[in-house]
């Protein structure tokens, strides 16, 4: 038996409110529990300044316990704070198995935590896997971690054996969330930390929200994409209108990004969001591997390319060879009239 | 100012093939470049230190096979002042926290007040080797810094940002901070520096020479928490259906059924 127990996921706020990735890894954890042993417990670590009242949710989402650390130096996110809590946690806890979102808060701090604990860390898992290793002597359970690397041209799987806990971040948008369950019920447990006014060891001036309330495209059902294809940054305003007609939000390629077409936080792709959306539409967009590694996960994914050689097919459920600027308006007054179509029936 | 650059001495991920039979990377011949985030890093050492002046220092430093004797040389002729190589045979199959703990023993063997890496490599892309740097050495990081505010002899004022907002913070020397690809762009290599590049000697630290503060268990394959246990190409999502030569009209019937069947409308 090993002395190390449960799965802690460390769940991120922002102004108190959960990032949804945390909600996505409690999910996976507990899948990752029901394989490595069913006694074991799910847990959500939060920290903040006011953030207990978050634990309901994160017992909704399937967390058997939550711990709570409240104190005003973790009011905003500074690296030495969050790590002192946190290492002093999983040195006390022993986790198994400990996980983060791979948000740049996340990847600031987890590297910081697992050297200072002395165990390993594996960056931006796509897959987690509870397996066992054949070439141990004696069989036991680990968290096999699934990573792109090479800008995303390999995968590669790794373990972490001989120390603990098994420490992980992961993209948002990978793991799926569980159903809301608004009855469930855990164990809250308020844990304190003793901070010294040299643990702040860096000031923040100045905190800048962005200013025009950022769509976050990982949380779209369905992203209707653009990239070099499209021609300029006008040719967004009609993705713009099909998005409209269905429900969903404007995406992009790097290159579409780049030319200054739209904005950063609507790139898709290895160094811009990993999404998956229920629907993703890809219009002039070739489907280099650093685009595929953002978006391939999709659940339905429709491309248009006058190129049928574009590797952007190899990822599609529905290609269509063809100019999307003659079928992308005729979509819309499709679409637009199958609604109204739809609302008088 | 002295101060530390740390680089990395990547293959280009833009070239990368596949080999179609294997679905393996074809490594030979893959060209080596110095990360992005790196040379952005480098860019902003030199401001730093043109702008502070008086006995500042740039040295550039980077862990890898001889070969990597290349990337130093460039920075050099960038307008760095000086390049350490971390080369040694027991460093060979290191993962992230093995490799900062190396890099960590050999920057402690230099004068600083300022390290700056890049954020990430684009090769493993973990961003992780900065901040364990920061943490085997002490120091404060401020890591996706996108802005130099301010730079004195006692501190640092920087832009650093996450998803839906920046920080503007302040941090005392010395500290590490890690760069964005936008923080700085690079400049060219001048002829002139070209040249000094040549003329300069690089310092080569391996095990021996750092041995004193570097446990060898901590480092190598055999110091590594963590070990790749396979690797393989990308499997790519089955393909679907590829239609052509369909008129715009039913190009759109196409993706309207598609639509139906999957609920979507
Ligand atoms: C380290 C690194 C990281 C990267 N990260 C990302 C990333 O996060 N996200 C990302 O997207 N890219 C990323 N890239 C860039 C990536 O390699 C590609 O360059 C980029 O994705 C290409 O964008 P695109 O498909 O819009 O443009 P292109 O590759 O130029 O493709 C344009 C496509 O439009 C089609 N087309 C043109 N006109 C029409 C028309 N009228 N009708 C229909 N089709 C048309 C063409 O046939 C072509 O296939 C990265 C690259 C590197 C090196």
């Amino acid at each position: 038996m090993s002395e190390h127990k449960d799965i802690f996921v460390v769940v991120e706020q922002r102004d108190s409110e959960v990032q949804k990735v945390g909600l996505e890894l409690i999910g996976e954890a507990t899948r990752l529990r029901d394989e490595l042993d069913p006694n074991q417990k799910v847990v959500g670590v939060i920290l903040g300044e006011n953030v207990k009242g978050a634990a309901d949710l994160l017992f909704q989402y399937g967390a058997d316990k939550v711990i709570a650390i409240e104190d005003a130096m973790l009011k905003e996110y500074v690296t030495e704070p969050y790590a002192k809590a946190l290492v002093q946690l999983i040195n006390d806890k022993n986790p198994e198995i400990v996980l983060f979102g791979a948000t740049s808060i996340g990847r600031d701090l987890a590297p910081r935590v697992s050297s200072r604990v002395g165990t390993g860390l594996t960056a931006d898992c796509t897959k987690l896997t509870i397996e066992i290793d054949e070439r141990d002597e004696v069989p036991r359970k680990l968290l096999f971690m699934t990573r792109p690397a090479f800008g995303g041209n390999v995968m590669a799987t790794i373990l972490c054996k001989r120390t603990w806990p098994q420490m992980a971040t992961v993209r948002p948008g990978v793991m799926k969330a569980l159903e809301k369950k608004a009855d469930a019920k855990g164990e809250l447990e308020e844990y304190k930390v003793a901070f010294e006014a040299k643990d702040m060891n860096v000031e923040i001036m100045e905190v800048v929200k962005a200013t025009n309330k950022s769509t976050d495209i990982t949380e779209a059902k369905y992203l209707i994409s653009g990239g070099r294809g499209i021609g300029g940054p006008e040719y967004f305003e009609t993705l713009q209108k099909l998005a409209d007609v269905l429900g969903g939000e404007i995406s992009a390629s790097r290159v579409a990004v780049d030319s200054g077409w739209i904005a950063k936080d609507r790139q898709v792709g290895q160094t811009g969001k990993t999404v998956r959306p229920l629907l993703y539409m890809a219009f002039g967009i070739s489907g280099a591997i650093q685009h595929l590694a953002g978006m391939d996960a999709s659940d339905l994914i429709i491309s248009v390319n006058k190129d049928e050689g574009a590797a952007i097919f190899d990822v599609s459920d529905l290609g269509v060879v063809g100019d999307l600027k003659k079928i992308v308006p005729k979509l819309i007054e499709a679409l637009e009239k199958y609604k109204a179509a739809k609302e008088v029936q | 100012m002295k101060i530390v650059v740390y680089i990395k001495h990547v293959p280009d991920t833009n070239e990368v093939k596949l080999d179609p039979v294997t679905n393996t990377l074809i490594r030979d011949g893959l060209p080596s470049i110095i990360n992005h985030d790196d040379k952005s890093g480098i860019e902003a050492a030199l401001r730093i230190k043109e702008q502070v002046g008086g006995d500042s220092t740039v040295t550039v430093v980077c862990m890898g096979p001889p070969q990597a004797d290349v990337a130093l040389r460039e920075a050099l002729a960038m307008g760095c002042d000086n390049a350490v190589l971390l080369s040694s045979r027991e460093f060979g199959g290191s993962d992230t926290l093995a490799t900062s703990t190396i890099v960590a023993a050999g920057v402690a063997k230099l004068d600083y007040d300022l390290v700056i890496t890049g954020r990430q490599a684009i090769d493993g892309d973990t961003a992780q080797v900065g901040p364990q740097i920061a943490e085997h050495l002490g120091l404060p990081q401020v890591s996706y810094a996108e802005e130099v505010v301010e730079i004195t002899n006692d501190y640092i004022v920087v832009k650093r940002q996450f998803e839906d907002r920046y920080h503007i913070i302040k941090v005392k020397l010395p500290c590490l901070i890690t760069a964005l690809a936008e923080l700085a762009e690079p400049r060219y290599m001048s002829v002139a520096g070209i040249e000094k590049a040549y003329a300069t000697d690089i310092t080569v630290l391996d095990y021996e020479a750092m041995k004193d503060v570097l446990p060898l268990e901590k480092i190598g394959l055999n110091g590594s928490p963590t070990n790749v246990k396979r690797s393989f190409g990308k499997q790519a999502k089955g393909a679907g259906t590829v239609l052509a030569d369909l008129t715009p009209d039913e190009a759109v019937q196409a993706i309207i059924a598609k639509l139906e069947e999957k609920y979507i409308i």
